[in-house]
């Protein structure tokens, strides 16, 4: 196989610049995982079937699965370590807690990120809207009651 | 800080913060130097044997480091008893990369070692085999006629076979005044956690390895691998903190982790091996099962004959068994009974124990038996239960320590309104919707193991407490916690629970609802001997206040040990520390059941599950509109954990009834659909009312803490509940699981 | 996947230049089923040629005809809460958010959507015989585990299905997809878009390698008052139709003038009969005339062993989207049954 030349990429990862030279080949989520070592950002099927790579990027919720990290040069990304306002926790990731809103927490990145986005995105009026557009997010303990309390919780007083 | 006690208050995960910030590490995600990462190769045959295999191509990629095959592995142990693990079922461990011979369809057969993930991947397609291709099975309902009764083993122990037969099931059946029957059939299921199994060695050096893996036990992978590659047990350490997920397929240890040790221990470096979620498909698996029923009833619907017989897959190399049919008698006390369990051995991967193994199979055949009973005698499936309520369990004529599953019942149905069900099927109805109301029992065993915990107190008053047990997602550390802080009488803030090391006391694997009566009498253990090794150094002191005290006289609170009679008598802790100069204090204590006393009772944790299920009439889509499970286990340590525990078997329940399957294509002997798009699991928008009841219950017998367990009876209950809520809305019965909408058209 | 090189382009011709003609090199937009069948191997690619830049395809204008153009490159979120959209064509905005994921849908282009290929196991199995992957290799479907394929102008050769949604209604709508290639523009009706298995299971569509779609042409008439969008699965969100309907009435005085229904998730194509929509006309809204349609559609339908279900499935489908269309408002989101 023929070597394939790297591409310098720039990203900028909750607000810290990253200045990367990649291969085609990487995805996003692997460059997140193991070049920038936020492992915060889960990998639980790597073909865009589960949510679990859930991050945002442009202001947008996206699978960074089923993107390549050379695609995103100069993107501006928010994953689940970027949530957070220092120590203080986001209102979402405070509900999460108080709602037991995970078990194993292997999906909960990729669930609270969904949940920015969807929120963000302000098309969720009813619960049965949220679930809708919460399931691209799968929960494999079945915490499904206490995510969607949680996300109803945060949203009634939600303003960005 | 948390007001004491603790126990019975839903104090949110410990954990919480670092699952919700993404910084809580899984096993494919500790950062060490110059890793290696593996891609393991999969066999594309079902039997056979590799003729060649042919690395050179992937050899020669830049990057690749190496690739292992049967040819050029290093060398294992020769036993097979030296790859058995904990949770082995009676015969010959699967050994990854052993020889040429192909046992089943994705069998490992090669692993490549390279710099980087999607290098390793790549080479991984440049691996040209050749095969030697035999026929093979795949198939249980057309491979009947080999049926056989299992082989036992060590396993045996916590999955008894079916009881003997009582009285004369034949006569008294054909005697009943109503008889009920069923075939019963399952489908394959794989366990799908949403972490995908991986390991990561870090290559210590002088055979010294430290594994990050996925498992639900340290000790167990930790025995595998010292066993497997000659290692010392102390050179070997096994830690898995954060678990994302698992319900039974931890409980072995998994191919990617003998992958990756074999080439950390071979090449002298760190390695990581992820499997890939189709792979995930190739190890263990719940297996397809046929099931057949027949109770009879007498006209007052006393259940006096019960048959139960399951058929179920299992390898070629394994005979792996669950408790399919030993429920029924547990619960109703008929004296006529006659129990069977058979396996057909065929060219798959040995089953696994997948969340209530056994349990969720069985009692989805005995509780669409009841319901079918209960229409044929026009008595309220809910009121025949009542009818066949047993304090005993009458397959060991032993009482159980505790059952308030008539509780369980009750409250169940006035929570859920059962009043308002019309008896008669298709005669509910919302819009052009049929409802139906469905009801079932689950039951599962309270066992309890031996464990052992470490305690302690360093001179700042604080607490860690060791042991090797994991937390995959049950609440485990919490709960340790909460019980650690009641007995010591010191707030959860300054109370360490580490764990989920191996090098720390020693626990079970992590399954089957006993960790917390396992682990958690171990920590109650430590935690009160700590409080007598204080006790003794506080009477030691100089004129010592406690000095003609005894240890049942005094109390444990706030940094202070006083006269219960009068609080005026203390010493503090922080003097005892003086005394010992400042060094900690610490003991390591065990627990396990009185083995003269356990066996005496029956013991079991049960509940009692009512569903309202909505069916579009015309185009047959199903919803579970609403279920509440109401639970008799004990004393619950934590009700907000515990709920989640139950609410996650319920999820199950509803995705074993409605929606998961494994296809196997019998034309390859493979499963079709290994990904996530296509083995459906609910998402949320399936998921709609569901409620939790725990009913108070009361037992000294169990464990001096009262708790039974919660992981698996959440599921139990609930596919017959569905299916029987079904039969109500709409008149027809469905047998099989999972139902598929288009079988109402 | 494969190691290949990278290059982003921002103008059409670009592209076209970079692709030239040579099947190795391939397009990535949204990436969502690309960058999916390179790490399965399904598909190799030399280059990769990154169109997201190309800001000429990345618009909704308004046509003088009264109709609408929607850039290739625009997302198929941003296409579905698109204001012209939801109002002009709600049709197309409900099918979109019936696919897919909310995240999909934020990365997946419209373009995109066209070209997906089939999610039949098989297909997606690389050991297994697939005349789609592997011209000339077998169909295991038709011997195999079929629930999930076609009953509709399906061959011997190939039974997968396409799984789009927003297809379904673009089907319904009699659009019509722009084209760019080396030889310049060109336009194909929906319809003549997609092909049919037949003995070229492995050409999806009538796209020719090195040609672009640049966007789609929305005819003025979007059945904005009596429109329906029904899909039917085996779990609520988050999964491909066994059977989806996509349904469009013009209705004047309790009189049918024009009804067009759309099928997905049984055939290698939208599949739609003139046949039926014709028996429609003048007619009366009713479930008996809907029934009679719907039998219509389905009359040359041929089951396998795991999916005859569809046969029966889709005409009740079809009735009850029909049905709905009546009364747009009940509808759920998931596009799941309602009324």
């Amino acid at each position: 196989m023929k070597t394939e030349a790297t591409h310098s990429t720039s990203l900028i990862v909750n607000e810290a610049a990253y200045n990367l030279e990649l291969l085609p080949w990487v995805s996003l989520l692997d460059v997140l995982r193991d070049e920038i070592k936020l492992t915060g950002t889960k990998k639980g099927c790597d073909h865009g079937q589960c949510g679990a790579c859930t991050i945002i990027v442009d202001g947008k919720r996206i699978l960074s699965c089923l993107t390549l990290g050379v695609m995103k040069n100069g993107s501006e990304i928010t994953t689940i370590e970027g949530i957070a306002n220092g120590e203080k926790l986001h209102p979402l990731q405070q509900a999460f807690i108080e709602h037991d809103a995970f078990q194993c927490g292997y999906c909960t990145p990729g669930q609270i990120c969904s949940a920015i986005g969807m929120l963000n995105e302000a098309k969720a009026k009813t619960r049965e809207d949220v679930q809708e557009l919460m399931s691209g997010n799968l929960c494999r303990c079945g915490a499904s009651k206490g995510i969607i309390n949680a996300i109803m919780e945060v949203k009634g007083d939600y303003h960005e | 800080m948390t007001k004491l006690p603790s126990i019975g208050k839903p104090i949110s995960r410990l954990e919480g913060h670092f699952k919700v910030t993404g910084s809580a590490k899984y096993a494919g995600e500790y950062d060490v130097p110059d890793l290696l990462y593996g891609y393991v190769v999969n066999s594309t045959i079902t039997k056979g044997r590799i003729k060649i295999i042919d690395t050179a191509g992937a050899k020669a990629l830049e990057g690749v480091i190496e690739v292992f095959t049967h040819e050029n592995r290093p060398s294992t142990a020769w036993f097979d008893f030296q790859y058995a693990d904990m949770d082995a079922p009676p015969g010959t461990v699967f050994k990854p990369l052993k020889d040429n011979e192909i046992k089943y369809n994705g069998q490992p057969i090669a692993l490549v070692v390279a710099t980087t993930f999607e290098m390793a991947r790549y080479a991984a397609t440049l691996i040209k085999t050749a095969y030697a291709e035999k026929e093979f099975e795949t198939d249980l309902e057309s491979n009947l006629e080999k049926a056989r009764e299992p082989k036992k083993g060590l396993a045996s122990m916590l999955k008894p076979p079916p009881a003997k037969p009582t009285g004369n099931f034949e006569e008294a059946y054909r005697n009943s005044f109503v008889q009920s029957s069923g075939e019963f059939k399952h489908g394959t299921e794989h366990h799908n956690p949403m972490e995908m199994f991986a390991t990561t060695v870090v290559y210590e050096g002088k055979n010294k390895l430290k594994i990050y893996d996925k498992t639900q036990g340290t000790i167990n992978s930790q025995m595998y691998v010292a066993n497997v590659f000659g290692l010392k047990m102390k050179n070997v350490q096994v830690i898995a903190p954060y678990v994302g997920g698992a319900f039974g397929s931890g409980l072995r240890p998994q191919y990617q982790l003998f992958m990756a040790v074999m080439a950390s221990f071979k090449l002298k470096r760190n390695v990581r091996v992820t499997l890939d979620r189709s792979q995930m498909f190739t190890f263990g698996h719940r297996p397809p099962t046929l099931q057949f029923t027949k109770f009879g009833a007498d006209e007052n619907g006393k259940v006096n004959a019960i048959y139960h017989e399951a058929i179920a897959e299992t390898s070629q190399f394994e005979d792996y068994v669950e408790n399919v049919v030993n429920w029924s008698n547990m619960l109703y006390p008929a004296e006529n009974t006659l129990l069977e369990h058979k396996l057909v051995p065929l060219d798959v991967y040995s089953p696994l124990d997948m969340r209530a193994p056994g349990g969720s199979t069985g009692i989805h055949a005995i509780e669409i038996t009841m319901d079918d009973l209960a229409y044929q005698l026009n008595i309220d499936p809910l009121e025949l239960r009542l009818i066949n309520y047993s304090e005993k369990d009458k397959s060991s004529d032993k009482e159980y320590s505790s059952k308030e599953l008539r509780n369980c019942y009750l409250q169940g149905a006035e929570k859920f309104g059962w009043k308002n069900r019309n008896p008669e099927p298709r005669n509910m109805k919302r819009g052009n919707k049929l409802i139906g109301y469905g009801m079932a029992t689950g039951i599962w065993d309270a066992n309890r193991l031996l464990a052992r915990v470490q305690a302690i107190m360093t001179s700042d008053g604080k607490v860690e407490l060791k042991s090797a047990v994991t937390d995959i997602g049950t609440g485990t550390l919490t709960i340790m916690t909460q019980i650690a802080s009641d007995e010591l009488g010191i707030p959860l803030e300054d109370i360490t629970f580490s764990y989920a090391d191996s090098a720390m006391p020693f626990a079970p694997i992590q399954g089957g609802s006993f960790t917390t009566a396992t682990v958690g009498p171990a920590v109650k253990a430590s935690c009160k001997a700590l409080k007598e090794k204080l006790f003794r150094k506080a009477k030691n002191l100089r004129s010592s206040v406690l000095s003609d005290a005894k240890f049942e006289d005094v109390v444990f609170s706030e940094g202070f040990i006083f006269l219960k009679e009068n609080a005026e008598v203390k010493i503090s802790i922080d003097e005892i520390f003086t005394f010992n100069e400042g060094k900690e204090i610490k003991t390591t204590n065990a627990a396990m059941p009185n083995p003269l006393v356990y066996g005496k009772k029956a013991r079991a944790v049960h509940s009692a599950v009512f569903v309202e299920v909505e069916v579009d009439e015309e185009l047959g889509i199903i919803e579970v509109k609403r279920a509440v499970t109401a639970v008799a286990a004990g004393k619950i340590i934590n009700p907000k954990t515990a709920e989640s525990q139950i609410l996650g078997g319920m999820i199950w329940g509803i995705s074993k009834t409605l929606h998961e399957e494994t296809i196997l294509d019998d034309q390859f002997g493979k499963y079709m659909n290994a990904n996530l798009a296509e083995y459906h699991i609910p998402v949320h928008a399936d998921i709609h009312e569901l409620d939790v009841i725990f009913v108070e219950e009361n037992d000294d017998f169990v464990n001096d803490l009262g708790v039974k367990g919660v992981g698996e009876i959440g599921i139990v209950g609930m596919p017959p509940a569905i299916a029987n809520a079904i039969f109500h809305a709409t008149g027809k019965r469905i047998h099989n699981l999972p139902i598929h909408f288009d079988q109402l058209l | 996947m494969n190691n290949f090189s990278y290059t982003k382009v921002s103008t059409t011709d670009q592209a076209i230049s970079q692709i030239d003609g040579d099947i190795r090199n391939k397009i990535v937009a949204g990436g969502t089923n690309l960058n999916d069948l390179l790490k399965y191997f399904i598909t190799k690619a030399d280059k990769l040629v990154d169109i997201n830049p190309i800001a000429e395809n990345n618009s909704i204008i308004r046509l003088e005809t009264g109709g609408v153009r929607i850039g290739a490159l625009h997302t198929n979120a941003d296409m579905a809460y698109d204001p012209i959209i939801e109002e002009r064509y709600p049709l197309l905005s409900k099918a979109i958010l019936a696919g897919a994921s909310a995240q999909i849908r934020n990365m997946a282009t419209n373009g995109g959507n066209l070209m997906q290929r089939t999610r039949c196991y098989y297909f997606y199995d690389i050991t297994t015989p697939c005349n789609k992957r592997d011209p000339g290799s077998g169909c295991a479907a038709i011997t195999g585990y079929n629930r999930i394929h076609a009953i509709l102008g399906q061959s011997e050769n190939c039974i997968a299905v396409f799984p789009s949604d927003m297809c379904v209604a673009l089907a319904a709508l009699n659009a019509a997809v722009n084209i760019k290639g080396p030889e310049g523009e060109r336009v194909l009706a929906f319809a003549e878009f997609h092909r049919l298995s037949g003995d070229t299971p492995h050409i999806d569509n009538n796209l020719k390698h090195g040609e672009i779609i640049t966007s789609i042409d929305l005819p003025a008439k979007g059945f904005e008052k009596n429109y329906s969008y029904l899909k039917l699965r085996d779990r609520s969100s988050y999964s491909f139709a066994l059977v989806s309907v996509a349904t469009g009435l013009d209705i004047e005085n309790g009189i049918i003038k024009e009804a067009r229904i759309a099928l997905g998730g049984v055939a290698h194509k939208p599949w739609r009969s003139t046949e039926a929509e014709d028996f429609l006309k003048a007619k009366e809204p009713t479930r008996i005339n809907f029934s009679e349609a719907a039998a219509i559609i389905l009359k040359d339908a041929k089951g396998y062993e795991h999916n005859s279900f569809k046969i029966e499935l889709a005409k009740r489908a079809i009735v009850r989207n029909c049905l709905m269309a009546l009364n747009p408002e009940s509808q759920r989101p998931g596009a799941k049954p309602s009324l």
